[in-house]
């Protein structure tokens, strides 16, 4: 089925109009040689009904929390998304409308806008956000970007407990501006060395990059690190990879960062296998027309009426061109409504709440499975809903154990740290019961047969 | 004529901040179910001042409120051209709801994934069958970031070949976001002047060993097919570039040609203009980036293999230019463009494009009598237009904002930069004759209000909830944020 409503008599009388003998004619400046001499290789049209059920049996062949008791994190969470927020983003005058130039008939998505970029100013203490970026791993690089433009520095310090996957986008981007990148180790307690940064900190740093939580789980005490990268001139860019931490743990604008990029995913947002998720940035006022992005600003109209507009656009590529401070140019809109709605409903109490359930059960698991003989902690600084467990018996046959028990138990992480043979990750969240977390230490526990 | 656009009741809506009230409520959780374990003093933070408190049905009156001052493809005609702004059919978003979709984690292990990994796969397919490439990569999140992927792309290449090169070829006519993702490879921007058309000539006069690329647009933003594309990449080929292609108007060709067929390179997709998934006031979309043969060690991780009996990540990629995001793509918006791909099949994909074009010149043929074509040869899916015609001292801007009163979001002006006071029409294909004869009507109403009454045009739009708005004031004076007000004394 195509979505084209006209009708063979439509066509005629349109081709009339326009002068035209055929629709073959309308194409006529296309080179015959170039065009398609057979009609395209593709499986047969499907009804909805049919492309329903073809998506359902794809559906089925993946494994959810619905189908498992999952403990995977990460950077991607198993929170909970109250109804109320499905519904409204399906509204189909946020879904279905484009990016808004047209302020007065965009009055809805730019309200909601300026709403979530306040949101994001309170939950990480800072004073001015965007309107979003594509994830938590592309605003990082673009974090470090910005901090090279605002001290014309070119390295940058990143510490290996960073999120693999957003050191990795920042390698990316980095790659061809002769940006030079360091990575700073990990300590025995999980945490990044202070003697490592201070080893390679000096007057040619851009910027410095913790994860808070790191990639681990835990909680970097920053409040120390900030004078040291302050006195060198350099930047503090804190990356949040898992925001639901905000609701409970120091906001890092009030230890000292300067740039304060994440991941919204835990606001609203379905997993997805990955995506579409939704990134944050937030800066200091004073740095605010460097920032990557759409801002949404609020004036007046010609009645006097308070409205808002989207502003200090000339920083961007469709005025720049190339001298825009980045080349995104749109941003993950939908997504933010989501966590605009997600943290309406919340609020601070619901968003405290659901911090501390989250920080509760994994200490409970925490202490559990490091009860059960085979399994350790190694890592001893505070996490928030993560943590690392090493196994004395191969990493793949613990997890293939708990799979054959119908348990997602834990990210390996010898893929992301070589060093690490037989440590995985485990994430829980306020969607695990106590119940969950017995069976999967009951499971770990198991002997080998 | 009959006007669409008429008055109503619109609400008037306060910040959700305004709403707060200390002890109220929008959610509900388990009760906790271990005991509560708490942080060290110092990593815990004091109470999250701003945040507000308010009631379930607060938040749902007020983001319903927040909807209705919105225009959408779902409200009426959208003809912003370069945007594609087609109906997002419904089945989409109940596909991309599905739990097995919707719920899935990125980091589940591969043999727990295999629907997931055969959309993925299966899609990279359809969409290379599609435009003739080999390789397709579906990791990038938007047509942006798929021009900066498929960019470094092109100067991984070059760097294997042992030059990077230092120049990329841009047309006039491009998206700004073209010389914004080629300066983020390191690259140096040359603009080339076009006429309409770029001319091989003019390509093959900028052409030496150092430049790395051309990038272009087909149609390009003019809506204009550049029918010496061939003798272009040629020319670019000659002298060891690459040609990049911005697919932002795909919808022209689905079926028609192919881009790898006319000797380009490397070029980007948009799902959410030519696959219909929704724009989402800004986002999200996905911009997979298709390649040649010699392009394909390039692609960014991640990459599905498929193995005799299942699908597995290829993670033995050495040239690979790494990762621009995390996971895997905007899985969530290639489901939605799987389902509209395989709803269409090859027959209703041919329709799309040439029901796209065939809206496109019958829009031209209603309007060209009354507003300035600056370019005349046949024009592809969509039509540009001059502000010349209006009359009044009337200018584009005037225009788009009195269609607002008509009931029509404007179409896309002041862009290509070429055009002066450009109004840039895009209908797309599902549009029907009576919603384009409406517009029109309101178009030709337009020319003949700035002649006879100037006003309403610049006094527009006068049916919406707020008027223009003074966006001076925003830039000067920004105001990014809603803080509590002080309590005075």
């Amino acid at each position: 089925m195509a979505f084209t409503p006209h009708t063979d008599n439509d066509i005629v009388q349109m081709l009339k109009v326009i002068g035209a003998n055929s629709i073959d004619d309308l194409f006529k400046e296309i080179p015959a040689e170039v065009r398609n001499k057979k009609d395209l290789k593709l499986e047969a049209p499907l009804s909805e009904s049919e492309v329903l059920r073809e998506l359902q049996r794809l559906a089925n062949r993946n494994a959810t929390p619905e189908t498992h008791r999952s403990f995977l994190g990460g950077g991607t969470y198993n929170h909970f998304i109250p109804a109320v927020v499905d519904f409204l983003t399906s509204r189909s005058e946020f879904a279905t409308a484009y990016t808004p130039y047209q302020s007065e008939i965009s009055q809805g998505t730019l309200q909601a806008i300026f709403e979530f970029q306040t949101l994001i100013c309170q939950i990480t203490g800072m004073e001015a956000a965007n309107a979003s970026m594509y994830d938590g791993a592309s605003a990082c690089a673009e974090a470090a970007l910005m901090a090279a433009r605002l001290t014309r520095r070119k390295k940058i310090l990143t510490s290996r407990a960073l999120h693999p996957e957003y050191r990795e986008t920042l390698a990316t981007y980095c790659r061809f501006l002769e940006m030079e990148l360091i990575d700073l180790s990990f300590n025995k307690n999980g945490e990044t060395s202070l003697e490592d940064l201070q080893a390679h900190l000096d007057d040619q740093t851009a910027g410095v990059i913790l994860g808070y939580p790191n990639f681990f789980g835990v909680i970097e005490n920053i409040a120390p690190l900030a004078p040291l990268v302050h006195d060198q001139g350099a930047k503090l860019v804190v990356a949040v990879q898992e925001a639901a931490s905000l609701g409970l743990i120091k906001a890092p604008g009030a230890l000292g960062a300067d740039i304060v990029i994440g991941e919204g995913q835990s606001f609203g947002i379905p997993p997805a296998f990955g995506g579409p998720h939704a990134g944050f940035f937030a800066v200091r006022q004073k740095d605010v027309r460097s920032i990557p992005g759409r801002l949404v600003g609020e004036t007046v109209d010609q009645e006097g009426k308070r409205g808002y507009v989207l502003t200090l656009s000339t920083r961007e590529q469709h005025i720049r061109r190339e001298k825009a401070t980045s080349n995104i140019c749109s941003n993950h809109g939908l997504c933010a409504l989501r966590a605009t709605v997600y943290l309406s409903l919340l609020g601070k109490d619901g968003l405290r709440t659901v911090a501390v359930q989250n920080h509760s059960k994994a200490e409970y698991a925490k202490q559990q499975i490091s009860a059960v003989d085979g399994f350790t902690l190694p890592f001893s600084a505070p996490t928030f809903n993560e943590f690392v467990i090493e196994a004395k018996e191969p990493v793949e046959q613990v997890m293939a154990r708990l799979e054959s028990n119908g348990i997602l138990g834990g990210i390996p992480l010898q893929t992301f740290y070589p060093e690490m043979e037989n440590h995985f990750l485990v994430c829980v969240t306020e969607q695990n019961s106590r119940e969950d977390i017995d069976i999967l230490v009951q499971t770990l526990g198991t002997s080998r047969t | 004529m009959n006007e669409i656009g008429t008055r109503g009741l619109a609400l008037n809506e306060k910040l959700i901040f305004e709403h707060s009230r200390t002890g109220r409520r929008g959610f509900s959780l388990p009760e906790l179910d271990v005991p509560e374990a708490s942080l060290p003093g110092e990593l815990t933070r004091d109470e999250m001042d701003g945040l507000p408190e308010v009631s379930e049905v607060e938040v749902v009156r007020h983001f319903t409120r927040l909807s209705s001052w919105n225009y959408g493809v779902d409200s009426g005609f959208y003809p912003l051209g370069s945007c594609t702004m087609k109906y997002n059919p419904k089945v989409n978003e109940t596909a991309a709801q599905k739990a097995g979709l919707a719920l899935i984690h990125p980091y589940t292990p591969a043999a727990l994934s295999q629907g997931a990994m055969e959309i993925i796969y299966k899609l990279e397919q359809m969409l290379g069958e599609i435009s003739g490439f080999p390789a397709i990569t579906v990791h990038p999140a938007a047509g942006a970031h798929g021009e900066l992927t498929g960019m470094m792309v092109i100067r991984a290449f070059h760097e294997k070949q042992g030059n990077p090169r230092r120049k990329v070829l841009i047309p006039d006519t491009a998206h700004g976001t073209n010389p914004a993702s080629a300066v983020l490879c390191g690259y140096e921007v040359v603009s080339i002047s076009s006429d309409g058309y770029l001319a091989a000539e003019e390509v093959a006069a900028h052409m030496d060993d150092e430049v790395a690329a051309l990038m272009i647009t087909n149609p390009n933003t003019l809506g204009l097919f550049e029918k010496e594309i061939v003798e272009i990449c040629a020319a670019v080929h000659a002298k060891g570039g690459l040609v990049y292609c911005d697919g932002a108007n795909m919808n022209a060709l689905l079926g028609v040609c192919k881009p790898a067929d006319l000797g380009i390179d490397v070029m980007h997709f948009n799902l959410h203009k030519t696959f219909s998934t929704p724009h989402g006031g800004g986002g999200p979309g996905a911009g997979p980036v298709g390649v040649t043969k010699e392009l394909e060690p390039f692609l960014p991780h991640p990459r599905i293999q498929l193995k005799k009996d299942h699908y597995a990540w290829d993670v033995n990629r050495p040239d690979a230019i790494g990762r621009l995001r995390a996971f895997h793509g905007n899985f969530g918006i290639l489901v939605r463009a799987y389902t509209y791909i395989r709803m269409l099949g090859a027959d209703g994909l041919r329709r799309t494009s040439e029901m796209a074009v065939l809206n496109a010149n019958y829009i031209r043929a209603r309007l060209e009598p009354h507003y300035h074509l600056p370019y005349k040869q046949r024009s592809l899916h969509e039509v540009v237009f001059s502000e010349q015609n209006l009359k009044g001292g009337c200018h584009t801007m005037d225009a788009a904002k009195r269609l607002i009163d008509y009931g029509f979001h404007p179409p896309t002006v002041y862009f290509p930069l070429v055009v002066k006071g450009a109004i840039m029409i895009e209908p797309t294909e599902t549009e029907t004759r009576e919603s384009i004869d409406e517009f029109c009507d309101a178009m030709i109403q337009i020319a003949k209000e700035s002649e006879e009454n100037p006003a309403l045009l610049k006094m527009a739009p006068v049916k919406t909830r707020t008027r223009r708005m003074d966006e001076a004031l925003a830039a000067r004076k920004p105001k990014l944020r809603w803080v509590k007000e002080e309590k005075k004394n």
